[in-house]
């Protein structure tokens, strides 16, 4: 009994992980460049078809790619956001007009990105094993690349934490976050700041897809999952929460796993019905202002 | 009522020529051969869900993704009573059940600002897909169903005719007191509800209505289809295409969500024929998304506002313009 409670809670914790990675940077492009991302999803599959080609065409560790990952998607989403995201931005009449219009633009990314990936590599299913040593947890037994994961997506989330906290530029985030119009008179150069948050929002899902593709086959359609999963958990956190993100994404691994336990066909049907309801009864999330 | 407003020449050329093209499309099956019907059935049911899609989005401003979702539950509906009623009754109940839906659903949801609304209507597809797929393997045991069929000129009248009834009705309600409200919803909810406008209720109305023409529409498809399964009945393409189509078109005039329906839908078939051929068929999504990010760019009127600009250029008086 212990066990499975453990076991449920331990793989809900390793899910979680991915989860809270992803949202994040959902959560950095709505709350701060107030672009709600829907081709986000197909950063996460960039991310994951980028490591794949690394590890079985190269030989590359996943893990080292990790390192080469991430520029590449922050340059895409900081060079998107430059060229695009900003002059839609400047000619909106309103910021509602804005959201609506971005959000839309955004679909037509989903479609050119997930179709420039189905060129590239084709629309077959790809996998790699990499570190599937079984590793045991109090008598719960997990893959060790599970762990590693979940590892590198705290990390990660600390590393950025502390960047926002204590860095300048962090604090210039903060600042167009709150206040766009007034961080700009302070000297906040807002179209740089922008760009860099729609990069790094891109970034953590190229992370967040280099790391899943440790653990499950790839397609170049994964991504609406995942979109829809990092959306969820950023409703649970509060849209533009950052904090909340990163624990929804792990309140929402720990759902999803109890109830993958007791019926694992209504994994999917529950986190719309959370999300639903969460809507419906606490629209600014649970930690949203 | 003044006589000469239906004799003066702004109501009669339109309206004319509108007559023209209806009674082309109803003697088209024939002289046309079968493949053109079937693709024409297509381009009205891309038309019939834009132009729905718009009666409620286009004014209100509320980006609606549920429209798979109406789509889907008159599929669903036509699937479980296809066969037993006559083909108007089951377009009527497919409307009917989307149309039920979508009061409950937007009297949830249409507190809910605009970001929100549109991540719970794209919310509302995939759970629908999700339980329905569930219901099928765990309760009934099925993958999909087989809807009782009807031929595809019949098909291509009833769309027709739904068509009819749906562009009527946009018309009516832009010129009416009611679309008035809906602008003015859309302009400033709050202004809105100050004069008196309850606006909670005349968006969940409307929300309905559109809904209804959706679901009659997917009535008439699965009839078609014949053969259906969640995946089919709750696609979410099926929400993305109207608001590609409409933000295409363009929102000001009622012509402006038929064009963008039928320019893309002709543009996929187009595609697909021609990619075929060098086995890259699918791609047409990747132009869509083309054109869907630079027309959002550079075009935000659509090309209703393009024809618009045209036509102040051609009939603006030619001279100096003097002081302001």
């Amino acid at each position: 009994m212990l066990v499975t409670i453990l076991d449920i809670v331990i793989a809900g914790l390793l899910m979680g992980g991915i989860y809270a990675l992803i949202s994040v940077g959902l959560s950095l492009q709505y709350g701060v460049a107030r672009v709600l991302n829907i081709s986000h999803g197909e950063f996460i599959m960039l991310g994951a078809f980028i490591t794949w080609t690394m590890f079985a065409i190269f030989g590359i560790s996943p893990l080292l790619a990790l390192a080469i990952v991430g520029p590449i998607t922050f340059i895409i989403g900081f060079i998107l956001h430059r060229t695009y995201f900003n002059s839609l931005r400047i000619s909106s009449p309103s910021q509602p007009a804005f959201e609506g219009s971005s959000m839309l633009a955004s679909f037509g990314l989903l479609f050119i990105i997930q179709n420039v990936a189905i060129l590239i590599w084709g629309a077959g299913i790809k996998s790699y094993t990499y570190l599937a040593i079984p590793v045991n947890i109090l008598g719960a037994v997990f893959p060790a690349n599970r762990l590693i994961t979940l590892g590198f997506a705290i990390a990660i989330g600390v590393v950025f934490y502390i960047f926002l906290a204590r860095t300048r530029l962090g604090k210039a985030i903060r600042a167009a976050a709150q206040d766009p119009v007034t961080a700009e008179t302070l000297g906040v150069n807002i179209n740089r700041v922008l760009a860099i948050c729609f990069g790094l929002g891109a970034l953590m899902a190229g992370l967040g897809g280099a790391l899943i593709s440790m653990m499950i086959s790839l397609q170049p359609t994964m991504g609406l999952e995942y979109l829809i999963i990092a959306l969820i958990v950023v409703v649970i956190g509060g849209l533009g929460s950052i904090l909340g993100s990163f624990i929804g994404g792990f309140i929402l691994g720990l759902v999803g796993s109890i109830v993958t336990h007791i019926e694992p066909g209504l994994a999917m049907v529950a986190y719309y019905f959370i999300f639903m309801l969460l809507l419906l009864v606490r629209p600014k999330g649970i930690f949203g202002r | 009522m003044n006589i000469s407003l239906f004799t003066s020449k702004k109501y009669w050329i339109p309206g004319l020529a509108g007559l023209v093209v209806l009674i082309l499309l109803a003697t088209l099956p024939v002289y046309a051969p079968g493949y053109t019907v079937v693709m024409l059935t297509t381009v009205f049911m891309y038309i019939i869900l834009t132009v729905s899609w718009t009666i409620f989005s286009g004014p209100t401003g509320y980006l609606s993704l549920a429209s798979a979702a109406f789509f889907g539950a008159g599929i669903y509906a036509a699937a479980m009573i296809g066969g037993k009623l006559p083909l108007p009754m089951v377009i009527i109940i497919g409307g009917a059940v989307s149309f039920m839906l979508a009061l409950l659903v937007g009297a949830l949801t249409l507190r809910l600002k605009y970001t929100y609304f549109t991540i719970f209507t794209f919310g509302l597809v995939e759970l629908l897909l999700y339980f329905m797929l569930w219901w099928e393997v765990n309760i009934t045991g099925t993958t999909g169903r087989v809807v009782p069929s009807v031929d595809n000129t019949t098909a291509y009248y009833a769309i027709i005719i739904v068509f009819v009834i749906t562009i009527l009705i946009a018309y009516l309600i832009k010129r009416s007191k009611y679309g008035l409200a809906l602008q003015s919803i859309g302009a400033d909810e709050e202004a809105a509800a100050h004069r008196g406008i309850n606006v909670t209720m005349v968006k969940i109305i409307t929300f309905a209505i559109s809904a209804f023409f959706m679901g009659a529409v997917g009535a008439i498809m699965a009839s078609r289809w014949t053969y259906i399964d969640p995946n089919v009945a709750f696609n979410p393409l099926i929400s993305f295409m109207p608001v590609l189509m409409a933000i295409f078109g363009g929102m000001g005039q009622l012509y402006g969500p038929v064009i963008g329906a039928a320019f893309f839908t002709l543009l996929r078939e187009f595609l697909t024929s021609t990619l075929a051929k060098y086995e890259i068929g699918e791609l047409y999504m990747l132009i869509f998304g083309i054109v869907l990010v630079v027309s959002i760019k550079y075009l935000p009127t659509g090309v209703v506002g393009l024809i618009q600009k045209w036509r102040k250029r051609l009939s603006a008086p030619k001279q100096v313009p003097v002081g302001k």
